[in-house]
């Protein structure tokens, strides 16, 4: 049944690891030709794999583990995928039914534990429902706002012989994914456009959730508004794009957030306006009438009290907009915001020694097409902050959940379902050691990851924090430190200890992994191009950049937009 | 302005709904007051009836987050809604002398309340009302019978009103 449900749904890659519940359920999948079940070394990094695999095809993910450890395993994965609607199926073995409660050999009581953390979650108790409950589950996933469900099947379940009729389609009373844009706010929102000297389109994760980046500007092309994007919104204009003025938030730019404060019109779509894009929100947006377009009901008017809510899908919507899309005429606002964006340029200013600037523009530069996925912390920030894209390029972090340990897991999983694609995966030197052991399955899957470590030897965003708000209290925040450290360290000195673990090269060279450690742009450039020209195995880039770099321009926690730290 | 809201949730009858409804208020830190579930004509549907301490803004959130579970079928909203509502509660009184059972069978006359039991030392009282008479209902009692009762509350359960006046 299984193995038939996973056809019938298109599934043809499966990260999956195996234990003492899930067996038979291997066993349904020992010889098919047309699945892969691909074994990665830890469950955690088989759900970061599926959600890369997913994120970059639009496709639902799909993962299948034991019971117990493996699917407690799975949970941070999961929460990522939840927080950031990525549409994905997991699949979990359980202890026989007749165990379940007894505290059985790796029974854990999985639905309850994810019950918070995913779309929907399900304990098969009956044969006759598996097939019900798939056709359920992938349909769950991967319509209206999509996300993680988790099936969870005990062993005598998977054993028992039934119906092999897979249904096509389910009805479920409780759950209507919203089709239509309600033509009444939606003219609303367009008169209040109209009648707007100065708006702005935020456009966040949810437009490219819906895949409507062509959509949308072309929309914005006919409309002729400025746009400025979240984190997990940038690419859904081309960052070329003359229109668009950068990122929001924390770690936006100038123009942008300046733009956030000044507009009398704020067009949102497929954002949530999260505590890290609005800052004080008594201030966010304080001149503007705000328009919020979301598919999700409970997402709209929860942060942000709106004046014209949408509740609908970014992509229906988008196509509404493009029909009805007409030239506002705003010329001496948007060449304001041009303006901003030409002077306050976020930069580095320095290029006496290798800067995560330049690691990122070199990438840019060197690859016209790629897949970038990240890690979280200062290398997601700079990343965020200096990545081009285009129709060519993607660009995949866990913005919502902030994840350390997703960047090289996702970047595998995304080369898996784009073999052919060049996949960078930036990271730094404390989230890469969280998964570091898929370097096994990247090496054996032959994907041609490009890692690039941005090593400065500590946990570097909240050091940052620690020295701008916490008198340079490095508390437990370098990765050098080892037991003869004092505890009260404010920063690197002539007694740091000589030793740093581990030698990321030659880890990587254990995994047969291709490695080069670079301190110079020099030096990266061509490794990048190497890294580049190399098909098959993973390819390490260690580079060592300054211990003490911040990401600027920076918005403090708890102040409004227009109060940045620039440097 | 917190306020007492009422909520009349229809549910898939299937297990860990109940679990995920209340997980929901404990996750997201909103006030739950009372939470009271029971199957309906439909087997395969149950209905809850929910009472909760919000405010409006929180409140809104709630009708929400509930509306976007794959297993809430509908939600009413009956704060604002004529509806009836009863609570099942049971109290007993421990240590009774005969003086005790005299009045509690005076307060019987009086009050909306029955005694369904008794033995030489403890009486059983059974009251059918809305929650808030039934706080009343408890609050006298305790003033007669100090530190010598013991209660049973079943939660309120709702529907709504045929005509307005209830």
């Amino acid at each position: 049944m299984l193995v038939k449900a996973l056809r019938a749904e298109g599934v043809d890659k499966l990260f999956a690891y195996p234990g003492g519940s899930a067996i038979d359920m291997f066993n349904a999948l020992f010889g098919c030709d047309d699945i892969e079940v691909l074994l990665p070394r830890h469950e955690q990094a088989a759900v970061h794999e599926a959600d890369g695999y997913a994120r970059s095809t639009g496709k639902t993910g799909v993962v299948l583990v034991t019971s117990g450890p493996g699917a407690t395993n799975l949970v941070t994965g999961i929460a990522t995928a939840n927080f950031d609607s990525v549409p994905m199926v997991l699949i979990t073995g359980q202890v026989s039914t007749k165990l379940i409660g007894n505290d059985a050999f790796q029974e854990v009581d999985i639905v309850g534990i994810v019950r918070n953390i995913c779309k929907y979650a399900t304990v098969v108790q009956n044969r006759e429902d598996l097939a019900e409950t798939l056709k359920k589950a992938f349909y769950i996933a991967s319509t209206g706002k999509p996300g993680p469900v988790l099936v969870d099947i005990p062993k005598d379940v998977q054993q028992a012989l039934g119906s092999d009729v897979y249904p096509d389609s389910v009805k479920i009373r409780g759950y209507k994914p919203n089709e239509k844009v309600h033509m009444g706010q939606f003219k609303k929102a367009m008169t209040a456009l109209e009648e707007s000297f100065k708006p702005l389109f935020l456009l966040g994760g949810g437009v490219k959730v819906a895949r409507a980046e062509k959509t949308i500007r072309q929309a914005v092309d006919i409309l002729q508004v400025p746009v400025v994007t979240t984190v997990m919104g940038k690419g859904a204009l081309p960052t070329d794009h003359p229109l668009y003025m950068g990122n929001v938030g924390m770690h936006g730019s100038y123009a942008a957030n300046h733009a956030l404060s000044e507009c009398d019109l704020l067009f949102t779509i497929g954002c949530r306006f999260s505590d890290r894009i609005t800052g004080k929100t008594d201030r966010f947006a304080q001149n503007a009438r705000i328009v919020h377009v979301d598919i999700d009901p409970a997402s709209i008017s929860r942060n942000i009290v709106v004046d014209i809510p949408i509740v609908a899908d970014a992509g229906k919507f988008c196509e509404v907009l493009l029909e009805n899309a007409k030239p506002m005429n705003v010329p001496d606002w948007i060449s304001r915001l041009d303006s901003w964006r030409t002077e306050y340029q976020i930069s580095m200013k320095r290029e006496d020694e290798l800067t995560p600037e330049q690691i990122i523009k070199a990438c840019n530069r060197l690859f016209p097409e790629f897949i970038m996925t990240t890690d979280v912390g200062q290398n997601q920030m700079w990343a965020s902050q200096w990545v081009e894209l285009n129709d060519d390029r993607q660009f995949i972090t866990s913005g919502g959940l902030g994840t350390m340990g997703y960047g090289l897991p996702a970047a595998i999983g995304a080369q898996i379902a784009n073999p052919d694609a060049q996949v960078i995966s930036i990271n730094g030197d404390g989230g890469i050691q969280m998964n570091i052991q898929e370097l096994a399955s990247a090496r054996l899957w032959e994907t041609p990851v490009t890692v690039i470590i941005m090593n400065n030897q500590y946990l570097g965003n909240v050091r940052q924090w620690q020295e701008m708000f916490y008198d340079r209290h490095y508390a437990v925040t370098c990765l050098r430190a080892d037991r003869h450290c004092p505890p009260d360290c404010t920063g690197p000195n002539p007694g740091c200890p000589p030793l740093y673990v581990p030698d990321f090269v030659r880890l990587a060279e254990s995994y047969d992994c291709l490695a080069v450690r670079v301190a110079s742009l020099a030096e990266l450039e061509p490794a990048l191009l190497a890294a580049k020209a190399e098909r098959k195995r993973p390819y390490i880039i260690e580079c060592i950049i300054s211990r003490e770099d911040n990401i600027f321009p920076m918005v403090p926690s708890g102040y409004a937009l227009d109060e940045m730290i620039m440097e | 302005m917190m306020t007492k809201r009422w909520i009349s949730l229809y549910v898939e009858n299937e297990i860990g709904v109940l679990a995920r409804v209340a997980a929901l208020f404990s996750s997201k830190l909103y006030n739950l007051d009372s939470l009271t579930v029971g199957v309906t004509e439909d087997v395969t549907i149950s209905r809850m009836t929910i009472c909760c301490l919000a405010d409006d803004k929180t409140y809104e959130q709630i009708l929400k987050q509930l509306n976007r579970m794959v297993e809430v079928i509908k939600v009413l909203d009956f704060t604002d809604v004529p509806h009836h509502s009863k609570e099942i509660l049971f109290i007993k009184i421990n240590n009774c002398d005969e003086q005790d059972k005299l009045e509690i069978f005076r307060l019987e006359k009086v009050f909306d309340l029955k005694v369904i039991d008794y033995d030489k030392k403890k009486v059983e009282i059974l009251a059918v009302q809305s929650s808030g008479t039934n706080d009343e209902l408890i609050s006298l009692i305790n003033r007669f019978f100090p530190n010598r009762i013991e209660i049973v509350r079943g939660g309120p359960v709702a529907i709504e009103a045929l005509n307005a006046i209830v």
